[in-house]
């Protein structure tokens, strides 16, 4: 097993929730984050999956240390990334950077592709004319685009293009671990396939590790290694790709996966329909908060929050169904 | 019974780096209670197709140049603005993409859904709203009746899909057109939507054409498909055909980028090279030749028309002469 990069213990972050127009009064938390324990290895892809509002942006944006936790700490290379000095903290950001969901909004619209890929190497490097040019010039052949197009602006350059601009600013300071949130959710198929591989090639060329985060269950399937499914803030199953599809033992992992669409029209499948919508996070359900949707839930499930248990293999579930279904 | 007939639909948009030909020589037809799944890229023109057949391309700058667009043996296009909106709503209903952005943020939900059934139906305020609530209740909307005075914005995107659903199925249409009814929402909201729409054609016995960029969805809910590239139907057939003889070198690529379950066992997806060209200066030729593993000399020089390769499998490719 390759040595942990990043260890995650207990880790909270809940929001105030404000209401009324003037007083501004604090009356509820919603907790995005609620209790999660992960570990990252080295070299290693990790999935992170879920759907809207169960915390996974929330958890990227706490481990790159753009959102401050309620509790909880969060080690990089064993060191405590709430600690940081000034001038560890400026290292840890060369270490750790983040690829957007949506290119259109995450490149400035008035500088130039060579200007933006450009930006991390002035700030942290200090490099400067023909070295900092240079170096721009190659990241952007690394990704597929050719160093005619460093003058270009972000207008000019497709969606799947501009992904590419997002991926070599992000590694133009050669990071340790990339934190990918939905990046090929805005892009068409024949383009996610592209963007899918050249992620793949820069792996195994600049030894990145990834935290991959999509609500797309069939990309998580390819690219990752392993995968974490959250639910309302929490972590409720963990394993290696191949036992979690093969064999989920979460309910709520097994009627995701039932609910992908299947490219067969032959293929018959059992689906699970999950009735209602995600609770809010403002006021989870006691005890599992997947217990109101769960067709399995028992009277334990009311009460207790289930802990995330080692069923074998590396294989974590929080389900007080023991058995299996 | 054929209930929609496209023939030779071409619309056009005039700006000014020149026309854009968003949709330039579409023949689809759907039989009475079928689906016909519209597949294709972001910019290759399936949803101005169904603003075409809606009658709602707004002119300037769009135009429909030349066609015929037969609903039950009537051409829309010879219609005049008062006839259509007679039909809108009532005979044909479009379920468009963003919950969000086509509810009236400001107007309750019970009475956008009833404005509908008033219009075309001649019915009272409270028939109207009676009405609507049975309709929410059709939709699997729990305590529909309270939720008739709820605003859109009270609502998440799944619910607020299906108060989409419940307008579009209020007066019993003919014809549903449905622009990427899930794309907008979770994957487990969008079980909940496709088993319902599936549920909601067998009982009203509605027909629909399915505009998606999802394979996945077509497999599970059409019964026939066409796949659409800059503008044009490039194959089409039924979803059965599709999926195990598919013809075409982009159909065939699209599939094959598409991650799946054991796909791509080295690691890699394959792919289709380069992007969806700019509508402004496609290719001479066939348009999708820049990007075709099987390219020839003729690809360059002539568009291929589309060919009936086998009993109802239409493809427009040179390879199939």
């Amino acid at each position: 097993m390759n040595p942990v990069l990043l260890n995650i213990e207990g880790l909270k972050k809940y929001f105030p929730s404000r209401s009324g127009l003037l007083s501004g009064r604090q009356n509820a938390m919603v907790k995005a984050v609620d209790g999660v324990a992960l570990q990252i290895f080295k070299g290693e892809t990790l999935g992170l999956v879920g759907e809207s509002g169960c915390g996974k942006t929330t958890l990227g944006r706490l481990i790159t240390r753009l959102e401050e936790p309620t509790g909880g700490k969060i080690f990089f290379n064993g060191n405590d990334i709430f600690k940081y000095s000034r001038k560890g903290l400026k290292d840890f950001r060369r270490k750790v950077q983040l690829i957007f969901q949506d290119p259109s909004s995450s490149l400035n619209p008035r500088m130039s592709a060579g200007a933006i890929v450009g930006e991390p190497l002035t700030i942290h490097t200090m490099s400067r004319g023909k070295e900092n040019r240079d170096r721009v010039a190659d990241l952007m052949e690394t990704v597929g685009l050719n160093k005619e197009q460093m003058g270009r602006y972000p207008h000019e350059f497709s969606g799947g293009q501009k992904q590419r601009i997002g991926i070599a600013r992000a590694l133009a300071l050669n990071p340790e671990l990339v934190i990918a949130d939905e990046p090929v959710s805005a892009l068409d198929v024949s383009i996610q396939a592209q963007i899918l591989n050249l992620l793949r090639d820069l792996q195994k060329d600049f030894d990145l590790t990834y935290l991959f985060i999509s609500h797309d269950l069939s990309v998580v399937e390819h690219i990752s290694d392993r995968i974490a499914v959250m639910y309302l803030g929490k972590i409720v199953e963990l394993a290696d790709k191949e036992s979690l599809y093969k064999s989920p033992l979460h309910p709520y992992t097994k009627a995701l996966l039932s609910a992908i669409p299947v490219p067969d029209p032959t293929y018959r499948k059992e689906r699970i329909i999950l009735g209602g919508n995600i609770p809010s996070p403002i006021n989870p359900p006691s005890g599992c908060p997947f217990h109101p949707r769960c067709r399995y839930s028992m009277d334990i499930c009311y009460k207790v929050i289930p802990a995330l248990d080692d069923r074998g293999n590396g294989h974590y579930v929080a389900c007080h169904l023991k058995t299996g279904f | 019974m054929q209930i929609l007939e496209v023939k030779g639909l071409k619309t056009h948009f005039e700006t000014r780096n020149g026309t854009v030909k968003a949709v330039d020589g579409v023949d689809i037809s759907i039989d009475s209670g079928d689906t016909l799944g519209i597949v294709g890229e972001s910019g290759c023109g399936k949803t101005v197709l169904a603003l075409s057949i809606m009658r709602l391309i707004a002119d300037p700058p769009g135009r429909i140049v030349s066609g015929q667009i037969n609903f039950k043996g009537t051409d829309l296009l010879s219609l005049d603005e008062d006839e259509m909106r007679r039909l809108r709503g009532n005979d044909i209903s479009m379920i468009f993409q963003e919950p969000m952005n086509s509810l009236n943020p400001v107007l309750k939900v019970g009475d956008q859904i009833s404005e509908v059934i008033q219009l075309h139906e001649g019915l009272s305020k409270k028939d109207g709203l009676d009405r609507a609530s049975e309709m929410l209740r059709l939709v699997g909307m729990a305590s529909a009746q309270n939720r008739l005075n709820d605003y859109p914005h009270q609502m998440s995107g799944g619910m607020r899909q299906r108060v989409m659903i419940a307008m579009a199925l209020a007066c019993n249409p003919e014809l549903m057109l449905a622009d990427e009814p899930t794309t907008a929402l979770d994957v487990t909201i969008q079980a909940q939507i496709i088993d319902l729409i599936n549920k909601l054609k067998e009982e009203v016995g509605t027909s629909v054409m399915l505009i998606t960029h999802d394979l996945g969805i077509v497999a599970e809910m059409a019964r026939h498909a066409a796949v659409m590239y800059t503008g044009k139907v490039v194959e089409y057939c039924s979803v059965l055909d599709l999926f195990s003889t598919p013809l075409h070198p982009y159909t065939r690529g699209l599939m094959e980028s598409t991650p799946k379950q054991a796909s791509g066992k080295n690691g890699y997806l394959s792919t289709i090279p380069g992007t969806v060209p700019n509508l402004y200066e496609l290719p001479s030729g066939c348009s999708f030749r820049n990007r075709c593993p099987d390219v020839m000399d003729i690809c360059t020089q002539k568009e291929p028309p589309l060919k009936e390769k086998s009993p109802g499998h239409y493809v427009r490719c040179w390879k199939y002469e």
